[in-house]
């Protein structure tokens, strides 16, 4: 009787008054019940890791974010001048700053390995769309945070880069001129522009914890994919996340931070451009506006796309063509769930995927590669601007003829009967 | 094995990615200027450090030739304290400049001499006076410009000494210099640096060469004065995170060791 008793209010109530009362107000203790005793697959490589990862760069920017806002002044004429004396008067500003700004690329590295992990798993396939949707909105998010950030120095590349990324929304039909104008909020980039950027750069980093905070909870409803993309069948399949896989990802914490601060003390300025030591100039056009690195891919696929129509008669200009190209280009991982319907998840049992898929991720290299080049330039003995187009035609096809093909035809390895045979077969 | 086989492929897929992002800033400085000579300086590489005696020359040399034209308003005369100069010898360097203070009482400007607490002051008082004095050209700024050019301390040294006589096919413009390594290959200073230009006090040879590579050491050392704090920290923290992964890692091998008869 008095062990059932015990056992019923283990499941119910936490024997404690206190603990009782909040409880019943605001359920924090069967949350941190949830969290400790949540169970992930125990077969997750250190692929991994690259969520958690990505959750601590997130902090480390809206930390070194903060501070930095405390010394910084958003005005055309002081922008520049205050971002130079966080580095030589501020004390520590040095490290701040190149840790936000090395930050910003180490981000996007640890989401780009991230969101290639569930490309290569079959991550995105069902029951977690929705998870996969929020990791695009997260995706996103990210990339408006950190083009404004950019411009935030107020140097060369900074004004330049600003100005031919709002220029691009003119491209839009009728309203076009009016969005660009409405962004700018003025005649060109200028002041206002400034301030409402740093407004911007401000808040949206928080709508992105928002973000991820969905992301959670849609990852916390069906666990974790794992690396045989077999569901969970039994307690035999998982461990408790903690305390094996938090041990786990610290180690990919220490190989992540490394990394990490290797730019920062010794390549802080590699991953920028120099132009933007360079004061903001209106008047001067530098040689090349180049966006940073991890927009590549997308600045070479807007490149790439030409006039369409027929002989003189254009229906669609090359500029609004690049555009819908490029938004497309994520946007089109929305719907990959239904693109890829190949009932096997993990393409580690998909011979043909795995082929496809490291095709498409050398395509999305060399759009980066590309992306970087002029125009005009050679590579490999073919027109920049004619390899381009063929690799953001190459980078389509992967999800629009080739996915769904394979979905179709593809003969799948056997798969394991269980994650916990899979991990015995190993042995 | 498998596992951290496609692991290391991503890992390295990024590294990749990352150096040609890093390289292609060094293509999109143009093709039709000559890239910098090579120079070995003491700052470069991981243990890289201030040659303090050449930056205290190339002090010299920016304060006796760069300084009639080029301005370094974001350096203070107190942080030649880093370069090893003294108070007092800061506070002689200083008042040697005048400075545009005010307004005072009376609401005149008045002239001032400088102060260790002071920025370097400027040869022009705006870019209009500037350009006037310069035939249309802005001397710009030097305190960023080792950083604001792509492989700034080589393409410096390379455009102080890389004048020379235009090929017979150049169009150069009235009152333009031939330079390869600028771009365009038309530059409006004249060569500052000559053998000779300066006199050394402590007794180094004032080389073409010599002159340059100290006024870049200290264009280098005004571009980034915390490069070596910078790098004595980052040796620290390296060994650090080091040690921390390697902790980690032996103690995920013994908690999953455990695990592995479940």
């Amino acid at each position: 009787m008095a062990s059932n008793k015990s056992k019923e209010s283990k499941l119910d109530k936490y024997k404690n008054i206190v603990v009782d009362w909040i409880e019943y107000r605001l359920p924090v203790f069967s949350f941190m019940k949830h969290q400790s005793e949540y169970r992930t697959p125990r077969n997750l490589s250190y692929l991994w890791s690259f969520g958690s990862i990505a959750g601590i760069a997130l902090v480390i920017q809206i930390v070194t974010g903060i501070v930095l806002a405390m010394n910084y002044t958003p005005h055309v004429d002081h922008a520049f001048d205050s971002v130079e004396r966080i580095m030589r008067d501020v004390p520590y500003g040095w490290l701040i700053r190149y840790t936000h700004a090395v930050g910003a690329s180490m981000f996007f590295v640890a989401v780009y390995c991230h969101i290639l992990r569930g490309l290569y798993y079959g991550s995105y396939k069902g029951p977690r769309e929705i998870l996969w949707w929020f990791g695009i909105l997260i995706f996103f998010a990210m990339m408006a945070t950190a083009f404004m950030g950019y411009v935030l120095p107020w140097g060369q590349m900074s004004f330049w880069g600003a100005t031919v990324i709002t220029n691009l929304f003119s491209a839009i039909p009728i309203v076009g001129e009016t969005i660009v104008q409405w962004l700018w909020s003025g005649f060109s980039v200028d002041n206002p522009t400034l301030n409402k950027f740093f407004a911007l750069h401000f808040l949206l980093p928080f709508v992105i914890v928002g973000l991820v905070i969905l992301h959670l909870v849609a990852l916390h409803t069906h666990g974790s994919n794992n690396p045989t993309g077999v569901d969970v069948k039994s307690e035999k399949d998982t461990v408790p996340l903690h305390p094996y896989y938090t041990v786990k990802d610290f180690v990919g914490f220490g190989v992540y931070f490394i990394i990490f601060f290797y730019f920062i003390f010794f390549l802080p300025n590699n991953l920028g451009h120099p132009d933007n030591y360079i004061p903001a100039d209106p008047l001067v056009t530098p040689a090349h506006i180049v966006p940073e690195w991890y927009f590549l891919p997308f600045y070479a696929i807007l490149r790439a796309v030409p006039d369409i129509g027929f002989g003189e008669v254009i229906l669609v200009s090359s500029k609004l063509a690049g555009v819908i190209a490029m938004g497309a280009s994520i946007a089109i991982l929305f719907i990959l769930p239904w693109l890829d319907r190949h009932p096997v998840r993990s393409g580690r049992y998909r011979p043909k995927f795995k082929i496809a898929y490291w095709i498409f991720v050398i395509d999305a290299l060399m759009l980066g590669y590309l992306g970087a080049q002029s125009a005009d330039g050679y590579t490999l003995g073919m027109e920049n601007v004619t390899l381009g187009r063929i690799c953001s035609i190459l980078y389509f096809s992967h999800f629009l003829i080739i996915l769904p093909l394979l979905s179709k035809y593809e003969k799948a390895l056997p798969l394991p009967k269980s994650i916990h045979e899979a991990v015995k077969e190993k042995k | 094995m498998k596992n951290s086989l496609i692991t290391i492929t991503f890992i390295l897929s990024f590294c990749i990615s990352i150096i040609t992002a890093t390289i292609d800033n060094s293509y999109a400085a143009g093709s039709d200027t000559e890239s910098p000579k090579q120079v070995p300086w003491s700052f470069e590489g991981v243990s890289g450090k201030f040659n303090i005696p050449s930056i205290q020359r190339g002090l010299q040399v920016y304060r006796e030739v760069c300084a009639s034209c080029h301005g370094l308003k974001r350096i203070a005369y107190r942080n030649l304290k880093d370069i090893g100069f003294s108070n007092d010898e800061i506070k002689q360097i200083a008042s040697e400049a005048t400075v545009l203070d005010g307004p005072n009482d009376d609401g005149e400007m008045f002239e001032r001499p400088g102060l260790p607490s002071d920025r370097f002051v400027g040869p022009f008082l705006n870019e209009k006076a500037a350009r006037a004095a310069n035939g249309g050209a802005f001397p710009p700024d030097l305190s960023l410009m080792v950083k604001a050019r792509v492989d700034g301390a080589n393409y410096m040294y390379s455009l102080l000494t890389g004048y020379g006589v235009a090929p017979t096919d150049f169009q150069l413009a009235e009152g333009k210099y031939y330079n390869k390594y600028f771009p365009g290959g038309q530059i409006s200073m004249p060569p500052p640096i000559d053998d000779e230009q300066v006199e050394y006090s402590d007794g180094m040879p004032a080389t073409k060469e010599q002159i340059t590579k100290d006024v870049v050491n200290f264009l280098h050392w005004a571009a980034e004065p915390e490069m070596e704090e910078r790098k004595s920290i980052g040796a620290a923290v390296l060994v650090y995170m080091f040690i921390f992964t390697l902790l980690f890692y032996i103690a995920k091998r013994r908690m999953w060791a455990k695990m592995k008869d479940m």
